[in-house]
């Protein structure tokens, strides 16, 4: 009840987290990977110590290379981004990105022409307004039963704003990692913000179900109770299994985070960020927006 | 519940049976679990096939030739289990296209791998237009003014070989003899009948290679190339083009390799990470929900062992995004369990009897679990569409264990628990059946 009741402090929360990540996201953007945008992406690792960036710098330049990207990366490796290689960059690639001391393996390669690039960013948009479109007529059908005292259309509205909420939140979030740390935002990423869409409605549909279940109870009993007062019990009784259902999902994703291999990393961390914000909304804004669309109508 | 009892034990029993399958099937090599290129290393290569002088009816039969050529050519390399598919893609884009995939495992010199795609020649065949010169210098775009495409194509080629001819008074001069198929012969004499007097010009790799005058109607399907060959030069010819000549001209558009050795890495880490995975889940489930917690590590168990074997059987290609998908799926199989549990506890809250409130929590949670799953399948099913093959992977493996789950959570658990037995009269079973920090 005390969520209920304190709503308002929790609509102000919600709306200071959503305005931070909408900020971050119009003034940073998000950094585009070689996914989307074509180009060329090469890990390369060391032997023994790294050369210098400055000189593998104007060995790529002399090489033909323009307007590339080189990041150290780990202890003894370089992350190179950049256009579709010629084949002779890419015969030579790992003797341009050698020393004479310390000789280059290229760990990982891949290039992606412009149209694939283009594709799948557009096909990326398509994937996330489906899975939107696709869970709201679930919910919609899912609650078709529940019509009193608001129609399950709402259910299934209010279900999509609280996922435009998880969403947010880590686009949000790697904007600020893009700005400041150089993290770019490729496949892996879609899948993850997919996956979050996925699993953190869980949570929304066992308070939604709750709420469903009492309701009907209510009725069957005959009892009045504030639709209010129904929603803060519905709470209040599966709070604990929000918690815990979460929880479980946040362990193996801090294992795979910190233990797991290098190119899951950062999609581990979306997932994390996007578990967190899931929880957090379907306990602290889903119910809360339930019941203003309520007492809205009530006062219609 | 004798009947539940020997049933847990017969689930107890394949449990273990399935696990020794699993871990004989990966030692002994005979159903080894099947890694992906940015697990096993290798190349992937994708090129865009050039359709625009085939007619459209005969595209996908294009692309079956163009497959299977370049399939023959990678076998010829030896290259283990070479994957050569082609796609329809770039609809997104706003310019549909066929594609070919091309998946090198163990080639991890991008260069070279090219390198083996691009040896195979593309053979065409164009007629000269009506009042046209054969140009003096061959450019993509004098070629285009000057010759149309012809009837016949490369993909009606069925062999070449090497032969040696000569006229009267001549030295023997080296040519290539190309035979086509049936279709391809009953094209190509037509094709001479209807055009006699005009000039034919076979090419290779866009380059005319001979350009003789059609005589009369050649029947028999075969056609002679004399280009002034010098005679290793004609041997090789004939060579490439039975390896296959590509029917239709290819371009790269997107590479991708991986070294071997960070695959090895990624694999040790994945496994690595998913033990702790499991680790940290059962020894949540069992602090906090105790007995019942128990149950599900053991149901987490089943789980594990049921995928992996299904993994194995299937076969599911496992990429990093797939080994990431069966964590993720770890966390989220006890999530049913967690479900049931505080229902179940809900219930003996009220008074009812241990047997009746785990009868009762499993019921009654049964529509979050089913309503909740479905909306996990629908993202599974729309990533599988959305992916690339490494996203796939996690797609099928997110699908594969959201449904394996259900099952292990719901009658696996289900069926130890009441197997148990226990009536939770006593303290100790009481709290046995507890949960989180009461006693």
């Amino acid at each position: 009840m005390i969520i209920i009741r304190n709503r308002i402090i929790f609509f102000v929360i919600s709306a200071l987290l959503a305005l931070g990540a909408l900020g971050a996201l119009f003034t940073y953007g998000l950094q585009a990977g070689t996914d989307f945008t074509g180009g060329s992406l090469a890990e390369v690792r060391y032997e023994g110590a790294r050369p210098e960036t400055s000189m593998l710098t104007k060995q790529l330049e002399s090489a033909g290379f323009h307007g590339f990207s080189l990041r150290e990366s780990g202890d003894n490796g370089y992350t190179l981004r950049a256009a579709t290689l010629t084949d002779e960059q890419r015969g030579n690639l790992a003797s341009i990105l050698s020393s004479e001391t310390s000789v280059a393996n290229i760990s990982q390669l891949s290039e992606v022409g412009p149209t694939i690039g283009v594709e799948l960013r557009n096909k990326a948009y398509v994937a996330v307004g489906l899975v939107l479109l696709c869970i709201l007529l679930f919910i919609a059908f899912a609650f078709r039963k529940v019509s009193k005292p608001i129609s399950s259309w709402v259910y299934g509205l209010i279900a999509l704003v609280t996922l435009g909420f998880d969403v947010l939140i880590p686009l949000g979030f790697f904007a600020v990692l893009g700005h400041y740390v150089g993290v770019q935002v490729d496949t892996l990423f879609v899948t993850a913000i997919l996956t979050i869409l996925g699993f953190s409605i869980h949570d929304t549909i066992v308070v939604f179900d709750r709420t469903r279940e009492n309701l009907r109870i209510n009725e069957e009993k005959g009892r009045r109770e504030d639709f209010a007062e129904t929603t803060g019990r519905s709470i209040n009784q599966t709070f604990v299994r929000s918690i815990n259902t979460s929880l479980t999902v946040f362990l193996t994703l801090v294992a795979l985070y910190i233990l797991g291999p290098v190119s899951t990393e950062y999609f581990a961390l979306t997932l994390l960020v996007g578990i967190i914000a899931g929880t957090y909304s379907s306990i602290f804004l889903a119910t809360p927006l339930l019941v203003v669309v309520e007492r809205w109508r009530a006062n219609k | 519940m004798a009947n539940k009892r020997f049933l847990a034990f017969i689930i107890f029993i394949f449990g273990a049976a399935l696990g020794w399958y699993i871990f004989n099937g990966q030692m002994a090599g005979l159903h080894p679990f099947k890694l992906g290129l940015d697990l096993s290393g290798g190349t992937q290569l994708v090129y865009r096939a050039d359709l625009s002088a085939i007619p459209d009816a005969d595209a996908s039969d294009s692309m079956e030739a163009l497959r299977d050529t370049i399939e023959r050519r990678v076998n010829l390399f030896g290259v283990a289990e070479p994957i050569v598919q082609t796609q329809k893609a770039g609809a997104f884009a706003g310019e549909p296209e066929e594609r070919l995939l091309i998946e090198l495992p163990g080639v991890t010199d991008t260069q070279r791998a090219i390198a083996l795609i691009g040896e195979t020649p593309v053979l065409e065949f164009r007629m000269l237009r009506e009042n046209a010169e054969i140009p003096e210098n061959a450019s993509t775009s004098t070629i285009a003014a000057a010759f149309e495409d012809a009837a016949i194509t490369g993909k009606h080629l069925e062999s070449a070989q090497l032969q040696f001819q000569g006229g009267p008074g001549m030295a023997n001069e080296p040519v290539v003899v190309l035979n086509f198929n049936t279709e391809g012969a009953e094209i190509f004499e037509r094709m001479t009948r209807e055009n006699v007097g005009r000039y034919f010009g076979i090419f290779l790799d866009g380059q005319p290679i001979s350009v003789p005058v059609i005589r009369e109607a050649i029947p028999g399907g075969t056609a002679v190339i004399s280009g002034g060959f010098a005679p290793d030069e004609a041997k090789e010819l004939a060579r490439n083009l039975n390896y296959g000549a590509l029917p239709v001209p290819i371009e790269l558009i997107s590479t991708q390799t991986v070294a071997g050795t960070l695959g090895d890495e990624a694999v040790r880490d994945g496994i690595f990470a998913g033990l702790v995975g499991v680790g940290a889940v059962a020894l949540f489930m069992l602090l906090w929900y105790r007995l019942p917690g128990l149950i599900a590590s053991l149901a987490l168990l089943i789980y594990i062992i049921v995928t992996l074997a299904l993994f194995q059987v299937i076969p599911v290609t496992l990429t990093a995004a797939g080994i990431a998908a069966f964590i993720l799926s770890i966390g989220m199989a006890v999530d049913a369990n967690v479900l049931i549990f505080e229902r179940m506890r809900e219930e003996l809250a009220s008074g009812k009897s241990t047997h009746d409130a785990i009868q009762e929590g499993f019921a009654r949670a049964w529509l979050s679990i089913r309503d909740s799953n479905i909306s996990s399948m629908i993202t599974a099913v729309i990533l599988f569409w959305f992916g690339t093959s490494l996203i796939k992977g996690f797609a099928l493996v997110f699908g594969l264990g959201v449904l394996v789950s259900m099952l292990t959570a719901i009658s696996v658990s289900r069926t130890f628990l009441l197997a148990l037995g226990v009536n939770a009269k006593g303290s100790f079973s009481k709290f046995l059946f507890g949960s989180g920090t009461r006693i």
